[in-house]
């Protein structure tokens, strides 16, 4: 008897706990980014980036009637996507999270989206998912992301290819969503542009030799090798191999590659190497550069300000909505993202809460000038880079 | 002409990186064999023994390139390789003296030894990691060429180049070395003779008066030795990483079975069997046989056997087709 007593009272004090914590207006976001793995060198500032809008949103006091938001970060691993489904839920289920910032990688997402995000009607917006296939993804309006797909990066190399009139390339892909989905859109668009794809062959990361990979493209020929991988994996393997046997000279790198890494290992061996990134000159980018410095990060790192603007909109679309549930405010997204109304620059998050509390329109612009088209996905800029004296420079914006 | 740019497209894409590659497996399946034939069980650590023994040489190469001291167009690794064994005995050493000696005395059955050795295998696994990490490590330094392709090109005006690195014939060159050491060893001096003895009947060996627990001693050495060898030449011509070495473990196998295990000619047959069947199956022909082919004979498709992502299942069909005709190997070792 006295045992139950015991053990109904803790009941009741935990109940009560339960209770006390659901009054106190605070909005929790998850975050998930691949903490170990592949891109752990990226997520940390990634997760600060989105920190930094949470922080800002929550100090203001403007959104919802003075509600706080606190970040409650995960371990998407990148690459496990069990690993990143069961963070998911337990954001969900235990954490009760009313957005979700993430995952970061294709794969994951892709997991998470339709394991996690979709039973649940959770809203998620990826800050770095690029992968073409999450485009037709099953995802009830419910997903977003910050990151232009790789359809639109493959059509823009393929564009820069065109306009330097190589006609015939080879393409080799690191093997996974990412590199399958980019290579794709490459070849497509390269194809309708009038040009010859020779042959299009994946590579597998964390390899130490590439000469098989390498023989075969260099029997397929072509005026140039597209490289659609890692710097820090197989992509720079195969460019070393193709170097090394004289296969090819000119090169046309995805952004995976874009890295001081590449210029540190070839140096001037790849002058008059061409390749993409995403990237902008619009005014946000520096502000947010700016902000980052002092968050203590580095705010020009990879998907740092696609971070940032994810979390805004969350937040912006939740002030729109005058709700913090899911269902309510996942059609306001899109809203608060687009033209029209008043242009908003990383940094005034809380002169856009005093907007759309006052009934008005935002166009929120943010780090990386978002503009999303199609079903949720940010319309991209990309940066134009050319390898001139061993150095990486960027000579234009498309 | 066409003849000649043929050609030298096959050696620069098939038979160099081939006969480079064959090398350094033939030296990891001779470890591997070794041990087969003298203490009874296959060796799974031997990949990871190849990191262990690199790890140390790698280090080694840095202390003394922190140092100024080089040997000019060589790389500074070749001196590091003494250390590197030194470190590789000492770990395997140890390791018989823990692990292994404790099952020899039980007289455990081979297949207990093969589990243990996968123990061990993951231990030095996370050895190797915790000491110098799981990324790619460069060690190579020197001049990295002896041909490149752009200077083969101007030199003789063929449309094709070829690369010829100073890794890859450093590697023929030290495997040639060993391999005569090794079996000069084995036939001719005292100790590698009772080696033999001991492994073609033990009981024997034991009544004539051969020292179990010194053979095995010299087993370790001549393995370790040629593992830091083998793991250092790979690291040279390719780069080295921890992960690379443990997966290098299939091919060394199927090299080791291909051959014939306990038999270290057929080590190094199936090495180069390997080698060859992993690079010649990949490889796009269309080049080659552009050149050599009359026009209209010449392929429209790339003529590739296997796609590039099925390199690693070409040891694993070979290894089945070997051990499906001919279980004892192409040199009749001791059947599995």
């Amino acid at each position: 008897m006295n045992k139950i007593l015991t053990a109904t009272a803790a009941c009741a004090l935990m109940a009560g706990g339960a209770f006390a914590g659901s009054h106190t207006n605070d909005i929790k976001m998850g975050i998930i980014l691949g903490f170990t793995g592949p891109i752990e060198s990226l997520s940390p500032a990634m997760a600060t980036g989105a920190e930094m809008a949470i922080t800002e949103v929550s100090d203001s006091g403007m959104l919802l009637d003075g509600a706080t938001v606190s970040p409650v970060r995960v371990d998407s691993t990148c690459v496990d996507s069990a690993a990143a489904t069961a963070a998911a839920e337990r954001l969900i289920t235990s954490d009760g999270i009313k957005a979700m910032m993430g995952p970061d990688c294709s794969g994951v997402t892709g997991a998470v989206l339709a394991n996690v995000a979709v039973p649940n009607g959770m809203v998620m917006i990826s800050p770095s998912a690029t992968s073409p296939a999450l485009s037709e993804a099953e995802d009830n309006g419910l997903f977003f992301r910050t990151a232009p797909s790789d359809a639109r990066q493959g059509q823009i190399l393929a564009q820069i290819l065109n306009d330097k009139g190589i006609s015939s390339v080879a393409v080799t892909y690191t093997n996974n969503d990412y590199g399958k989905g980019f290579s794709d859109a490459f070849e497509a668009a390269f194809e309708e542009a009038g040009g010859t794809v020779t042959l299009t062959a994946p590579h597998e990361d964390g390899k130490a030799d590439y000469s098989a990979e390498v023989g075969a493209l260099a029997s397929a020929g072509g005026d140039a090798l597209v490289v659609l991988g890692y710097v820090d994996q197989g992509g720079a393997g195969v460019i070393q191999g193709a170097l090394d046997s004289g296969a090819f000279d000119m090169f046309a790198l995805g952004d995976g590659m874009i890295g001081d890494g590449l210029t540190d290992a070839f140096g001037s061996d790849l002058d008059g190497t061409i390749g993409t990134a995403p990237g902008s000159d619009n005014e946000g980018t520096a502000k947010f550069a700016e902000m980052a410095e002092a968050a203590g990060i580095d705010g020009t790192s990879v998907y740092a300000g696609e971070s940032y603007d994810a979390a805004a909109l969350m937040l912006l679309a939740m002030a729109a909505a005058g709700s913090s549930e899911p269902g309510d405010y996942v059609d306001q997204i899109q809203m608060v993202a687009n033209a029209p109304g008043e242009t908003i620059m990383p940094g005034e998050l809380a002169k856009a809460l005093e907007i759309l509390a006052d009934g008005g329109d935002v166009d929120y612009q943010g780090a990386t000038g978002v503009e999303f088209v199609g079903s949720g996905e940010a319309a991209g800029s990309y940066a134009e880079y050319l390898v001139e004296d061993g150095a990486l420079t960027v000579v234009g914006y498309r | 002409m066409d003849l000649l740019n043929g050609f030298v497209a096959l050696a620069n894409f098939v038979l160099i990186p081939a006969i480079a590659y064959g090398s350094q497996l033939a030296l990891g399946a001779l470890g591997v064999t070794l041990i087969y034939g003298i203490l009874r069980f296959s060796n799974f650590a031997h990949g990871d023994t190849m990191a262990v023994g690199t790890m140390f040489a790698v280090l080694t190469t840095w202390g003394l390139q922190a140092m100024g001291v080089g040997l000019g167009p060589f790389p500074t690794a070749l001196l590091a390789i003494p250390f590197g064994i030194l470190g590789a005995t000492g770990i395997v050493l140890l390791t018989d003296r823990y692990v292994y000696r404790f099952y020899r005395a039980q007289k455990a059955k081979p297949v207990i030894l093969v589990i243990v050795s996968m123990g061990v295998m993951f231990i030095y696994n996370g050895f190797t990691r915790i000491i110098i990490g799981p990324d790619d490590q460069r060690f190579a330094d020197g001049e990295r060429f002896v041909i490149s392709a752009r200077d083969f090109k101007e030199m003789t005006g063929l449309a094709e180049g070829l690369s010829l690195r100073t890794s890859q014939v450093i590697t023929v060159i030290t495997a040639i070395v060993v391999v005569a050491i090794l079996f000069w060893f084995l036939n001719k001096t005292r100790t590698g003779k009772s080696m033999r003895a001991f492994s073609d009947n033990e009981d024997l060996a034991l009544l004539s008066g051969i020292n179990p627990e010194r053979v095995v001693l010299v087993t370790w050495l001549i393995v370790a030795s040629l593992a830091t060898v083998a793991g250092v030449l790979y690291g040279l011509d390719k780069s080295f990483k921890p992960f690379t070495y443990f997966q290098l473990l299939l091919p060394i196998f199927a090299a080791a079975i291909v051959g014939g295990m306990g038999n270290p000619l057929g080590a190094i047959a199936g090495g180069f069997v390997i080698a060859f069947s992993e690079v010649g199956i990949t490889y796009a022909w269309k080049k080659v046989l552009g050149y050599l082919m009359p026009p209209a004979l010449q392929p429209d498709g790339l003529m590739q056997m296997l796609s590039t992502e099925y390199k690693f299942a070409i040891s694993f069909v070979i290894l089945v087709i070997v051990l499906l005709f001919r279980p004892t190997g192409l040199f009749r070792g001791k059947s599995l």
